[in-house]
Protein backbone atom coordinates (compact mmCIF):
# COMPACT_ATOMS: atom_id res chain seq x y z
CA UNK A 1 0.00 0.00 0.00
CA UNK A 2 1.79 3.47 -1.41
CA UNK A 3 0.50 6.66 -0.14
CA UNK A 4 -0.01 8.02 -3.60
CA UNK A 5 -2.86 5.15 -3.92
CA UNK A 6 -4.56 6.28 -1.48
CA UNK A 7 -7.64 8.65 -1.97
CA UNK A 8 -7.65 12.15 0.38
CA UNK A 9 -9.29 12.37 3.48
CA UNK A 10 -12.78 14.22 2.99
CA UNK A 11 -14.72 12.25 6.32
CA UNK A 12 -13.95 11.82 9.76
CA UNK A 13 -15.52 9.90 12.05
CA UNK A 14 -15.68 11.46 15.56
CA UNK A 15 -17.64 9.66 18.02
CA UNK A 16 -18.13 11.88 21.13
CA UNK A 17 -18.28 9.07 24.96
CA UNK A 18 -19.04 9.96 27.83
CA UNK A 19 -18.06 7.50 30.86
CA UNK A 20 -20.50 7.96 34.11
CA UNK A 21 -20.77 5.69 36.79
CA UNK A 22 -24.13 6.32 37.79
CA UNK A 23 -25.08 5.93 41.56
CA UNK A 24 -28.99 5.55 41.50
CA UNK A 25 -29.21 7.25 44.98
CA UNK A 26 -31.65 5.81 47.80
CA UNK A 27 -34.50 6.51 46.25
CA UNK A 28 -34.45 5.40 42.35
CA UNK A 29 -32.39 2.41 44.16
CA UNK A 30 -35.90 1.52 45.94
CA UNK A 31 -37.75 1.51 42.80
CA UNK A 32 -35.09 -0.45 41.28
CA UNK A 33 -35.07 -2.88 43.73
CA UNK A 34 -39.14 -2.98 43.07
CA UNK A 35 -38.21 -4.07 39.54
CA UNK A 36 -36.22 -6.79 40.53
CA UNK A 37 -39.21 -8.03 42.59
CA UNK A 38 -41.29 -7.50 39.45
CA UNK A 39 -43.13 -4.52 41.84
CA UNK A 40 -43.84 -1.01 40.60
CA UNK A 41 -42.19 0.99 43.87
CA UNK A 42 -43.34 5.06 43.81
CA UNK A 43 -43.44 7.51 46.88
CA UNK A 44 -46.02 10.05 48.30
CA UNK A 45 -45.09 13.23 49.14
CA UNK A 46 -46.05 14.51 52.92
CA UNK A 47 -47.67 17.45 51.68
CA UNK A 48 -49.43 17.61 48.40
CA UNK A 49 -50.17 13.84 48.43
CA UNK A 50 -49.12 12.98 45.21
CA UNK A 51 -47.50 9.51 44.60
CA UNK A 52 -44.38 9.75 42.09
CA UNK A 53 -43.21 7.01 40.24
CA UNK A 54 -40.16 6.25 39.60
CA UNK A 55 -39.42 8.80 42.46
CA UNK A 56 -36.44 11.26 42.60
CA UNK A 57 -36.68 11.44 46.28
CA UNK A 58 -37.95 15.20 46.86
CA UNK A 59 -41.38 16.50 45.53
CA UNK A 60 -40.98 18.62 42.33
CA UNK A 61 -44.02 20.20 43.02
CA UNK A 62 -43.39 21.21 46.87
CA UNK A 63 -39.23 20.19 46.72
CA UNK A 64 -39.89 18.07 50.59
CA UNK A 65 -38.16 15.14 50.84
CA UNK A 66 -40.54 11.54 49.92
CA UNK A 67 -40.40 9.40 52.88
CA UNK A 68 -43.17 7.11 52.11
CA UNK A 69 -43.21 4.01 49.65
CA UNK A 70 -46.02 2.96 48.33
CA UNK A 71 -46.30 0.14 45.90
CA UNK A 72 -48.61 0.70 43.08
CA UNK A 73 -50.79 -1.50 41.05
CA UNK A 74 -49.60 -3.75 38.62
CA UNK A 75 -52.25 -2.18 36.06
CA UNK A 76 -53.30 1.11 34.71
CA UNK A 77 -54.49 3.39 31.81
CA UNK A 78 -53.04 4.66 28.67
CA UNK A 79 -53.42 8.36 28.61
CA UNK A 80 -51.31 9.32 25.53
CA UNK A 81 -49.74 7.03 23.11
CA UNK A 82 -47.33 6.89 19.82
CA UNK A 83 -47.23 4.56 17.19
CA UNK A 84 -43.74 4.00 16.09
CA UNK A 85 -43.74 3.85 12.57
CA UNK A 86 -40.19 5.57 12.00
CA UNK A 87 -36.78 2.88 12.05
CA UNK A 88 -33.76 5.07 13.88
CA UNK A 89 -30.39 3.61 14.93
CA UNK A 90 -30.40 1.55 17.97
CA UNK A 91 -34.02 0.51 17.57
CA UNK A 92 -34.47 -3.25 18.98
CA UNK A 93 -38.37 -3.28 18.76
CA UNK A 94 -40.21 -4.92 15.86
CA UNK A 95 -42.19 -2.33 14.15
CA UNK A 96 -44.74 -0.65 14.39
CA UNK A 97 -45.34 -0.91 18.41
CA UNK A 98 -47.08 1.76 20.59
CA UNK A 99 -45.09 3.82 23.22
CA UNK A 100 -47.75 4.88 25.49
CA UNK A 101 -48.00 6.89 28.84
CA UNK A 102 -49.76 4.73 31.68
CA UNK A 103 -51.43 5.95 34.56
CA UNK A 104 -50.35 2.86 37.13
CA UNK A 105 -53.54 2.56 39.58
CA UNK A 106 -52.15 4.67 42.98
CA UNK A 107 -50.07 6.94 40.87
CA UNK A 108 -50.29 10.80 40.32
CA UNK A 109 -47.80 10.70 37.18
CA UNK A 110 -47.75 8.72 34.35
CA UNK A 111 -45.26 6.06 32.79
CA UNK A 112 -43.90 5.34 29.80
CA UNK A 113 -44.58 1.75 28.74
CA UNK A 114 -44.15 -0.48 25.53
CA UNK A 115 -47.64 -1.68 24.61
CA UNK A 116 -48.17 -5.21 23.28
CA UNK A 117 -50.69 -8.00 22.63
CA UNK A 118 -53.24 -5.32 20.82
CA UNK A 119 -53.24 -4.67 17.20
CA UNK A 120 -51.79 -0.76 16.76
CA UNK A 121 -55.05 0.49 15.88
CA UNK A 122 -57.05 -0.61 17.98
CA UNK A 123 -54.96 1.64 21.09
CA UNK A 124 -56.63 4.21 22.64
CA UNK A 125 -56.36 6.58 25.33
CA UNK A 126 -58.08 4.80 28.40
CA UNK A 127 -57.26 1.22 27.40
CA UNK A 128 -56.60 -0.37 30.71
CA UNK A 129 -53.14 -2.47 30.83
CA UNK A 130 -51.53 -4.30 33.31
CA UNK A 131 -47.51 -5.20 33.13
CA UNK A 132 -46.23 -8.56 31.97
CA UNK A 133 -42.91 -8.95 33.66
CA UNK A 134 -39.66 -11.35 32.42
CA UNK A 135 -39.25 -14.97 33.72
CA UNK A 136 -38.38 -14.39 37.46
CA UNK A 137 -35.07 -15.63 36.77
CA UNK A 138 -34.88 -12.85 34.77
CA UNK A 139 -35.99 -9.72 37.02
CA UNK A 140 -33.31 -7.43 37.83
CA UNK A 141 -33.14 -3.97 39.00
CA UNK A 142 -33.59 -2.51 35.82
CA UNK A 143 -36.81 -1.44 33.52
CA UNK A 144 -36.16 -4.61 30.89
CA UNK A 145 -37.57 -6.19 33.75
CA UNK A 146 -41.17 -4.95 32.53
CA UNK A 147 -41.59 -6.96 29.41
CA UNK A 148 -44.41 -4.32 28.25
CA UNK A 149 -47.68 -4.23 29.08
CA UNK A 150 -51.01 -5.26 27.46
CA UNK A 151 -54.90 -5.10 27.45
CA UNK A 152 -56.86 -6.10 30.71
CA UNK A 153 -60.18 -6.77 28.77
CA UNK A 154 -61.60 -4.26 31.55
CA UNK A 155 -63.73 -1.57 30.31
CA UNK A 156 -61.76 1.57 29.14
CA UNK A 157 -61.40 4.14 32.16
CA UNK A 158 -63.98 7.49 31.70
CA UNK A 159 -61.35 10.38 30.18
CA UNK A 160 -62.04 12.38 33.57
CA UNK A 161 -60.24 9.86 35.71
CA UNK A 162 -57.07 10.32 33.81
CA UNK A 163 -57.59 14.00 31.88
CA UNK A 164 -54.90 15.80 34.75
CA UNK A 165 -52.79 13.56 33.41
CA UNK A 166 -52.27 14.37 30.18
CA UNK B 1 -40.41 -4.27 50.99
CA UNK B 2 -37.14 -3.86 53.74
CA UNK B 3 -36.00 -0.19 54.99
CA UNK B 4 -32.80 -0.74 54.03
CA UNK B 5 -32.04 -0.78 50.81
CA UNK B 6 -28.90 -1.06 48.76
CA UNK B 7 -27.87 2.08 46.95
CA UNK B 8 -27.39 1.02 43.17
CA UNK B 9 -24.64 2.31 40.65
CA UNK B 10 -23.77 1.22 37.32
CA UNK B 11 -21.41 2.31 34.39
CA UNK B 12 -23.72 4.48 32.14
CA UNK B 13 -22.33 5.16 28.93
CA UNK B 14 -23.34 8.07 26.28
CA UNK B 15 -22.28 7.89 22.80
CA UNK B 16 -22.74 10.05 19.97
CA UNK B 17 -21.04 8.33 16.63
CA UNK B 18 -20.74 11.24 14.89
CA UNK B 19 -19.36 11.62 11.51
CA UNK B 20 -18.32 14.72 9.49
CA UNK B 21 -16.88 16.19 6.66
CA UNK B 22 -13.64 17.24 6.70
CA UNK B 23 -13.75 19.85 4.04
CA UNK B 24 -10.45 21.03 1.82
CA UNK B 25 -8.54 22.31 4.70
CA UNK B 26 -8.54 19.83 7.58
CA UNK B 27 -9.19 16.87 4.85
CA UNK B 28 -5.94 17.94 3.47
CA UNK B 29 -4.48 18.50 7.19
CA UNK B 30 -5.39 14.45 7.54
CA UNK B 31 -4.82 13.11 4.09
CA UNK B 32 -1.11 14.19 5.43
CA UNK B 33 -1.04 13.24 8.99
CA UNK B 34 -1.97 9.48 7.26
CA UNK B 35 1.04 10.06 4.65
CA UNK B 36 3.34 11.05 7.40
CA UNK B 37 3.53 14.92 6.91
CA UNK B 38 2.48 17.94 8.79
CA UNK B 39 0.58 20.56 6.75
CA UNK B 40 0.24 24.04 7.74
CA UNK B 41 -1.75 26.47 5.64
CA UNK B 42 0.08 29.96 4.60
CA UNK B 43 -1.43 32.86 5.93
CA UNK B 44 -1.34 36.75 5.89
CA UNK B 45 2.76 37.74 5.89
CA UNK B 46 3.56 34.38 5.29
CA UNK B 47 2.30 32.93 8.88
CA UNK B 48 2.30 29.44 8.98
CA UNK B 49 -0.74 28.27 10.84
CA UNK B 50 -1.07 24.97 11.90
CA UNK B 51 -2.90 22.94 12.30
CA UNK B 52 -4.40 25.15 8.72
CA UNK B 53 -6.96 26.72 8.98
CA UNK B 54 -9.71 27.86 6.58
CA UNK B 55 -9.26 31.40 7.47
CA UNK B 56 -6.76 33.78 8.39
CA UNK B 57 -7.50 34.56 12.15
CA UNK B 58 -6.29 37.87 11.75
CA UNK B 59 -7.27 38.99 8.43
CA UNK B 60 -10.48 36.11 7.79
CA UNK B 61 -8.99 35.85 4.42
CA UNK B 62 -9.43 32.39 2.80
CA UNK B 63 -6.60 30.28 3.13
CA UNK B 64 -5.75 27.70 -0.05
CA UNK B 65 -1.94 27.49 0.21
CA UNK B 66 -0.74 24.31 2.15
CA UNK B 67 3.33 24.13 3.02
CA UNK B 68 4.78 21.30 4.75
CA UNK B 69 6.76 21.88 8.24
CA UNK B 70 7.94 19.73 10.94
CA UNK B 71 8.30 16.67 11.56
CA UNK B 72 11.17 18.18 13.63
CA UNK B 73 9.77 20.95 16.05
CA UNK B 74 10.07 23.17 19.45
CA UNK B 75 8.17 22.79 22.88
CA UNK B 76 6.69 26.18 23.68
CA UNK B 77 4.58 25.13 27.00
CA UNK B 78 3.90 21.74 28.33
CA UNK B 79 1.78 20.29 31.08
CA UNK B 80 2.90 16.74 32.89
CA UNK B 81 0.20 13.94 32.79
CA UNK B 82 1.94 11.96 35.92
CA UNK B 83 -1.60 9.34 35.65
CA UNK B 84 -3.11 9.10 32.04
CA UNK B 85 -6.73 8.60 31.74
CA UNK B 86 -8.00 5.48 29.94
CA UNK B 87 -8.38 7.08 26.84
CA UNK B 88 -5.77 9.26 26.90
CA UNK B 89 -3.25 9.15 23.63
CA UNK B 90 -0.05 7.39 25.70
CA UNK B 91 -0.46 4.83 28.25
CA UNK B 92 2.24 5.49 29.78
CA UNK B 93 2.67 9.00 31.80
CA UNK B 94 3.70 11.87 28.96
CA UNK B 95 3.13 15.47 28.70
CA UNK B 96 0.36 17.38 26.94
CA UNK B 97 2.54 19.80 25.17
CA UNK B 98 1.94 22.76 22.37
CA UNK B 99 4.54 22.06 20.29
CA UNK B 100 5.88 24.38 16.88
CA UNK B 101 6.72 22.32 14.04
CA UNK B 102 10.19 24.02 12.23
CA UNK B 103 8.22 26.38 9.79
CA UNK B 104 5.76 27.09 11.26
CA UNK B 105 4.34 29.98 12.87
CA UNK B 106 2.11 28.41 15.76
CA UNK B 107 1.95 25.07 17.61
CA UNK B 108 0.12 22.02 17.45
CA UNK B 109 -1.46 20.52 21.10
CA UNK B 110 0.09 17.10 21.32
CA UNK B 111 1.66 14.50 23.59
CA UNK B 112 5.22 14.42 23.97
CA UNK B 113 6.79 10.92 24.77
CA UNK B 114 9.80 11.62 27.42
CA UNK B 115 10.91 9.86 30.18
CA UNK B 116 9.61 12.29 32.94
CA UNK B 117 9.06 15.79 33.88
CA UNK B 118 12.55 16.63 34.46
CA UNK B 119 13.23 15.54 30.89
CA UNK B 120 10.53 18.27 30.07
CA UNK B 121 11.43 21.87 28.82
CA UNK B 122 10.08 24.58 26.87
CA UNK B 123 12.58 25.19 23.94
CA UNK B 124 13.33 21.54 23.91
CA UNK B 125 13.65 19.77 20.52
CA UNK B 126 11.26 17.39 19.19
CA UNK B 127 10.31 15.17 16.44
CA UNK B 128 7.29 13.43 14.82
CA UNK B 129 6.86 9.98 15.59
CA UNK B 130 3.78 8.77 13.13
CA UNK B 131 1.95 5.73 13.99
CA UNK B 132 2.73 3.02 11.63
CA UNK B 133 1.55 2.89 8.12
CA UNK B 134 -0.79 0.44 8.31
CA UNK B 135 -2.43 1.83 11.44
CA UNK B 136 -3.25 5.04 10.29
CA UNK B 137 -6.74 6.16 9.27
CA UNK B 138 -6.47 10.04 8.03
CA UNK B 139 -7.23 11.13 12.39
CA UNK B 140 -5.35 13.32 14.28
CA UNK B 141 -4.00 10.67 16.40
CA UNK B 142 -2.22 9.27 13.52
CA UNK B 143 0.62 11.92 14.87
CA UNK B 144 0.87 9.49 17.97
CA UNK B 145 3.25 11.91 19.79
CA UNK B 146 6.60 14.25 19.30
CA UNK B 147 9.72 12.62 21.19
CA UNK B 148 12.21 14.71 22.55
CA UNK B 149 15.34 14.87 19.43
CA UNK B 150 17.84 13.41 21.23
CA UNK B 151 16.15 9.98 22.34
CA UNK B 152 14.75 10.26 18.28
Amino acid sequence: MTEETLPPVTMLSTPIRLDYDFTAGLAQSKTLSGYAQGKFIGQRCPKCKKVYVPSGGSCPTDGVAMDEIVELANCGTVTTYCVVNVPFAGQSIELPYICAQILLDGANISFMGLIQEIPTDEVRMGLRVEAVWVPEDELGPNLSSVKYFRPTGEPDADYETFKEYL
Amino acid sequence: MADVVDVYRSPHVLEYPYVRSTGPIVGAYLTGLRDGRIMGAKGAAGRVIVPPTEYDPETAEELTELVEVGPGGVVTTWAWVAEPREDAPLAEPFAWALVQPDGADTGILAPVAASGPEAMASGMRVTASFLPTDERQGRVQDLRCFVPEEAS
